[in-house]
């Protein structure tokens, strides 16, 4: 076995969190059960990674193998990278037959036509999901397994969600290759990316819960009363306000979780509008400005803003319509007289 | 009426109403059991409200307001624009001492988005001390409760010889 795949294997057991690791090892099938029962999985991730080594050895593991093991790792921790959104799109409206023996023999045809130096392995897995991995050498070198893409293709939808993380000069080959192997037209950036591979699908997919326009008249005032706390002589003043602002926040939130995303980034190319006296700018150029929300859960934090009384309630629209458009960033121009209500523009 | 008077309604015997004005409305409530669980010899009401004015409709059935609390959380701008939005419905016989700026959140410092300036500023503009207090920790939020009912006690007359402009003034001597 070749020194370079006993080491990326010894690496990749060694990202393995502990206690997942014989799950792992079960789900990729590579060494069998007796093999697995000799392993002591007790003892340290450094000695368990030399034992799975000497057991890849004695089966003599090529490096499709241990693509297929960092495939499986990658599957079951998605969120250690970032993910991006791409859609295809294609003029007739037949759809094909989805065959994954004649998409795998095209995408690795159009990519090895362009880049002959690179590991390409697939899996399928539920959903019709098919995982690509690809890791990247140049003409002169071998493939770097360890700078490695990963597309996640939903064949039935025009949806890839790519993880690129190496040079950006390599993603028109990926996405060339791409289109081709689906038999699409032409492919763009969807301006939509996170760490949670899980919510980019429920967003794209419409699969989180919406809440959906419903007609609902204004209760009828009953009780003018404000809530007295039982027994103690406390005299909630605001009652109406504060459900009018829960009432709003639902509306535009929806009541169950959202899609978890890191940031919303808007990019501002709009004039500046002063004075024309005061002769601020010479040119006439368009003023750039850039804001970022960064958190944990951006979506989740912004649904919490008006109850906590952070911010008035309606939140603005370009912050509410984010789950809605599939998207988190946003370049905001300057508005045009004929589309007086739309000034995001796609 | 939009704007709050303090000696518009009749008051009721042994018994002081505090007004609670601020945006964070746990705390709120926290801050008014905390206030309720002291000892006392005349019974409180407290009433809790985002902003100013009241709403209207409860105007007949509102006892007459012996104290106002502004909360300005010091790490929320937006609570300091509404104290500042909230004053203007407050009539200015209220700032005779019946009036206290309470910042809360000092525990977390390196959150601060407040400037302190702008608070110094309001309590001088309006003649009304300025108290700092954290509400998360249960000790603080004790103590600042038994200030708070001192203050109250004055306020509504019931410590004779102090009146409230009286207690004011020296509050307001100590802080500049």
């Amino acid at each position: 076995m070749d020194e370079t795949v006993a080491e990326y294997i010894r690496r990749t057991v060694l990202k393995i969190p502990r206690d997942e690791i014989k799950t792992m090892l079960q789900k990729w099938g590579f060494l069998s059960e007796a093999q697995l029962q000799t392993i002591n999985f007790h003892q340290m991730k450094d000695n368990i990674s030399q034992d799975v080594v000497q057991l890849c050895e004695e089966n003599s593991a090529s490096i499709k193998q241990a693509a297929v093991l960092d495939i499986i790792y990658n599957h079951s921790y998605p969120n250690k990278r970032i993910w991006s959104v791409y859609q295809m799109n294609k003029t007739e409206e037949e759809t094909d037959f989805f065959d994954l023996t004649d998409f795998r023999k095209k995408f690795k045809r159009q990519l090895r036509s362009t880049l002959k130096n690179v590991t390409i392995n697939f899996r399928e897995y539920e959903n019709n999901a098919v995982w690509i991995r690809i890791a990247w050498g140049t003409p002169y070198t071998k493939p770097n397994q360890y700078k490695t893409s990963y597309v996640v293709y939903h064949s039935q939808t025009p949806y890839a969600f790519i993880s690129l993380s190496v040079l950006k000069s390599n993603l028109p080959l990926l996405c060339q290759a791409l289109v081709v192997a689906s038999n699409y037209q032409d492919i763009h950036e969807m301006e939509l990316r996170s760490h949670s591979l899980n919510s980019l699908e429920d967003m794209v997919f419409k699969r989180y819960s919406q809440n959906f326009e419903t007609y609902c008249p204004r209760p009828l005032q009953e009780s003018t009363v404000a809530q007295e706390t039982a027994g103690l002589r406390i005299v909630q003043e605001d009652i109406n306000e504060k459900e009018r602002i829960l009432r709003v926040n639902r509306e535009a939130f929806g009541d169950g979780p959202q899609p978890k995303l890191e940031f919303a980034e808007y990019k501002l190319e709009t004039m500046f509008t002063s004075d024309p006296k005061l002769e601020v700018l010479d040119k006439k150029e368009p003023f750039r400005c850039m804001v970022r929300f960064h958190s944990p859960h951006l979506l989740e934090s912004l649904k919490s803003l008006a109850p906590a009384g952070m911010a008035d309630a309606p939140l603005s629209p370009l912050l509410t319509c984010i789950p809605h458009k599939a998207r988190n960033y946003f370049k905001i121009r300057e508005k045009k007289g004929l589309f007086p209500g739309s000034f995001v523009s796609p | 009426m939009a704007v709050l008077r303090p000696f518009s309604k009749l008051p009721e015997l042994n018994s002081a109403v505090l007004l609670l004005v601020g945006s964070e409305g746990d705390f709120q409530q926290k801050l008014a059991e905390a206030i309720l669980q002291e000892k006392k010899d005349f019974t409180v009401n407290v009433h809790i409200a985002t902003s100013l004015p009241l709403p209207s409709e409860r105007d007949h059935l509102r006892p007459q307001i012996d104290m106002i609390v502004f909360m300005i959380d010091i790490k929320n701008k937006y609570s300091l624009k509404n104290v500042e939005d909230s004053l203007a419905y407050v009539d200015a016989k209220f700032f005779l001492g019946k009036v206290c700026f309470l910042v809360t959140g000092v525990g977390r410092v390196n959150c601060c988005s407040v400037d302190m300036n702008a608070v110094w500023k309001l309590g001088e503009n309006y003649c009304s001390p300025v108290l700092f207090c954290e509400l998360e920790l249960e000790g603080t939020r004790v103590a600042t409760a038994q200030r708070l009912l001192r203050m109250l006690q004055i306020c509504a007359g019931y410590v004779p010889g102090v009146s409230a402009l009286y207690f004011s003034t020296l509050m307001t001597t100590f802080s500049s």
